[in-house]
């Protein structure tokens, strides 16, 4: 029940009166339109289920972890989820150490609330042991930064930690099966949860008399607010959770507008945290692929005839050497052809460099140059399109799936070897660079050159 | 499990658009400037209002307004099982907020500078609903004080079950994990303070139940209005008028 005043920041009356005045003109203070987010980015730690994320000045850290534990009484049968928020007293000066304020308690309830209730994490698939062992996933989120809406950015840390979260896998033993082993992560794959939708939750703040409603209110328009709405939506349409405590009163009609611009703010948000998810996902999976000796290399000429998956899957397959080449010439094949997706390209080259374990500057594709041998073989490949590309196509999917249960089986060492075969290779490569990277290239190029020749 | 039975009744006999029994008693705390009894059918709540008073903790005094302060807790029998810990948990300490500042959404606190209005709510019997008998009594206390106020508050809550909307939950209906629309609105002003939902609902179903919770609020509006007026007649009455 006790409000803190003491530290609390008020408002100046010009202050007040300078922010209505704008918004009388549907200006914000930042710039904004009523109805614009701030730029979201949405960073992942090295661990799993760890997230940071960067609403205009608003940060926030969200972190995932499990626990086996017994589950409740009348629901033996599914796992926990809770979250508990950390209002750090470096985040505002009004934040203190200790328990909770009601505004924090308030913000980790209506999380909880957008998660569990609209069942958003399948608590059942939690189950280890009925009524013994469920696994209990708690979610930290930690307030770093205050610079208003806390609520929108603290959710979305969750769901992004929560996408990235893997749970350590474990089965049953034991003399009479009830033990439960739980394997670590260099023995087993650890398991992503099973995530049905993801609700994301949408602020709006009612400012002064007259009906006027911003969205994602920063900490100035915070503070003169009479009241505030968040609506937790999901990119499905689904009204996941309200939370309008009191405040200024509102006409239904506003409240089923703001709910309405809420739904597509919802998809614009959804789409931005998967991408985030996706490309650290695929970062990840590309540290762990083992690297392999020359002979499996794979070479693609036409990144825009293949889908993007099998190319990225066919990244894998490289050995970072030749993943490396093999981003110089595509970036020759699209210098060339202009037409492939600028997003296949960066994911490619991010992919290429954040892959990169360790070596000289002879990892950089461009400081080789265009090798004149290789364009020509490019281009003469390129225009021998079906046949080449059908070979290629079923020789690539058969080493790939040669490798898959290599890969998911062994992961942590791979990373030690890769270091030590990258390092061999690159002596090798230094030997014979335009031979070791395209093997499958050379074949079909002396095959196109001496086709072309005569 | 049926909670709309094919005849079109619930579990306890109601009609789907039929709200529980209201019963209301002012003046029930005599040492408190206001209070109120309120139940809804088996839901019973307590209300005990101290104010306008000179602020306790002279940091908090804010110099041209009153300061609201509220505390929700339930009595440990309320529940079926003896609650464990009826005050300061996560819940209470988010439903005393939600009630604090639904209540200073409509009393005029720049009337009342550097005072302090106490809001006390306790839950005698739960039975789904509670927060907004809390509300609705809180009103009824605050009114018992003559505490001046833009309008009354009163408070209802709705959920879908069945594809039925149905109005006044009760806890195996809440229980049931439909989602729940819990509203409160100030009648006259026909404006919306508090909405809170949860559990998953898609956008044209919802602006039904959110339809369906306001009538039931204007119903609970219409009976705190005549409890207020037999309660001014008895007291006119006391005074020989």
């Amino acid at each position: 029940m006790e409000q803190r005043l003491a530290n609390t920041w008020r408002m100046t009356v010009n202050e007040k009166k300078f922010i209505e005045t704008a918004l009388h003109s549907d200006l914000r203070i930042d710039g904004r339109r009523p109805f614009d987010y701030r730029e979201l980015t949405v960073k992942f730690g090295r661990e799993d289920g760890s997230s940071e994320v960067q609403l205009g000045l608003t940060h926030v850290m969200g972190f995932v972890s499990s626990q086996l534990v017994q589950p409740y009484r009348d629901r033996p049968n599914e796992g926990t989820l809770s979250v508990y928020t950390e209002f750090s007293p470096m985040a505002d000066p009004s934040f203190e150490a200790g328990r909770p304020t009601e505004s924090a308690v308030e913000l980790g309830r209506v999380i909880d609330r957008g998660l569990r209730e609209s069942r958003a994490v399948d608590t059942e698939s939690l189950c280890v042991v009925s009524g013994k062992f469920v696994w209990s996933i708690r979610i930290d989120l930690h307030i770093l930064d205050n610079g208003g809406n806390l609520v929108d950015a603290a959710n979305i840390a969750a769901l992004a930690a929560l996408l990235t979260f893997r749970r350590p896998e474990c089965s049953l033993g034991g003399e009479d099966g009830q033990e439960v082993i739980v394997h670590p992560p260099e023995v087993r794959e650890p398991l992503p949860l099973i995530i049905h939708h993801l609700p994301v939750a949408v602020t709006f703040a009612f400012i002064g008399d007259e009906n006027m409603v911003v969205i994602d209110p920063t900490h100035f328009e915070e503070g003169i607010m009479g009241g505030r709405l968040t609506a937790t939506l999901n990119a499905n349409g689904d009204l996941c959770a309200i939370q309008k405590a009191g405040g200024d009163g509102v006409m239904q009609s506003v409240i089923m507008q703001c709910l309405r611009i809420a739904s597509v703010k919802a998809a614009d948000i959804t789409a931005k945290i998967r991408k985030a998810v996706d490309s650290y996902n695929t970062e990840r999976a590309l540290s762990k692929i083992r690297r392999q000796p020359a002979s499996v290399a794979v070479q693609v000429t036409e990144p825009n005839q293949i889908e993007v998956k099998e190319l990225i899957s066919k990244h894998k397959e490289k050995l970072m050497l030749k993943s490396e080449e093999g981003g110089a010439s595509h970036s020759d094949d699209m210098e060339i052809e202009a037409q492939s997706s600028e997003q296949d390209k960066s994911r490619r080259r991010d992919s290429t460099s954040k892959s990169f374990v360790g070596g000289p500057l002879s990892w950089d594709p461009y400081s080789k140059g265009v090798d004149f041998e290789e364009l020509q073989a490019s281009i003469a490949s390129r225009v021998k399109v079906a046949p080449v590309e059908k070979l290629e196509k079923s020789r690539s999917d058969e080493p790939y799936k040669g490798e898959s249960p290599k890969l998911l089986a062994d992961s942590s060492t791979s990373l030690l070897s890769d270091e030590k075969a990258a390092t061999g290779l690159q002596i090798e490569k230094e030997k014979t660079l335009k031979d070791a990277v395209k093997p499958k290239h050379k074949r079909k190029k002396k095959a196109s050159t001496n086709t072309d020749a005569s | 499990m049926e909670y709309v039975n094919p005849e079109g009744l619930r579990l306890d006999g109601r009609r789907p658009l039929e709200m529980r029994q209201l019963r209301a008693e002012i003046g029930v705390v005599a040492r408190a400037d206001g209070s109120a009894v309120f139940e809804m059918g088996n839901t019973k709540v307590i209300a005990a209002i101290y104010g306008p008073r000179e602020v306790q903790n002279k940091s908090q005094q804010i110099n041209d307004q009153a300061v609201v302060r509220c505390e929700y807790s339930m009595a440990n029998f309320s529940t079926g099982d003896r609650m464990r810990k009826p005050k300061h948990d996560r819940r209470s300490t988010e439903i005393s907020l939600v009630i604090r500042q639904t209540m200073e959404a409509c009393i005029l606190t720049h009337l009342m500078p550097r005072s302090q209005i106490d809001i006390f709510v306790q839950v005698l019997q739960a039975d789904g609903g509670t927060r907004s008998a809390c509300i609705n009594a809180a009103t009824l206390a605050l009114a018992d004080a003559g505490i001046p106020m833009r309008d009354l508050v009163t408070s209802c809550a709705a959920g879908y079950l069945n594809t039925t909307p149905l109005l006044d939950l009760s806890y195996v209906e809440d229980s049931a994990g439909g989602p729940d629309v819990t509203v409160g609105i100030l009648p006259k002003l026909d404006k919306v303070t508090l909405l809170q939902m949860d559990a998953k609902l898609p956008l044209d179903t919802f602006e039904t139940v959110l339809q369906l919770a306001i009538e039931g609020c204007k119903a609970v509006a219409n009976y705190i209005r005549e409890i207020l007026l037999e309660n001014t007649k008895q007291l006119e009455f006391r005074r020989g008028v």
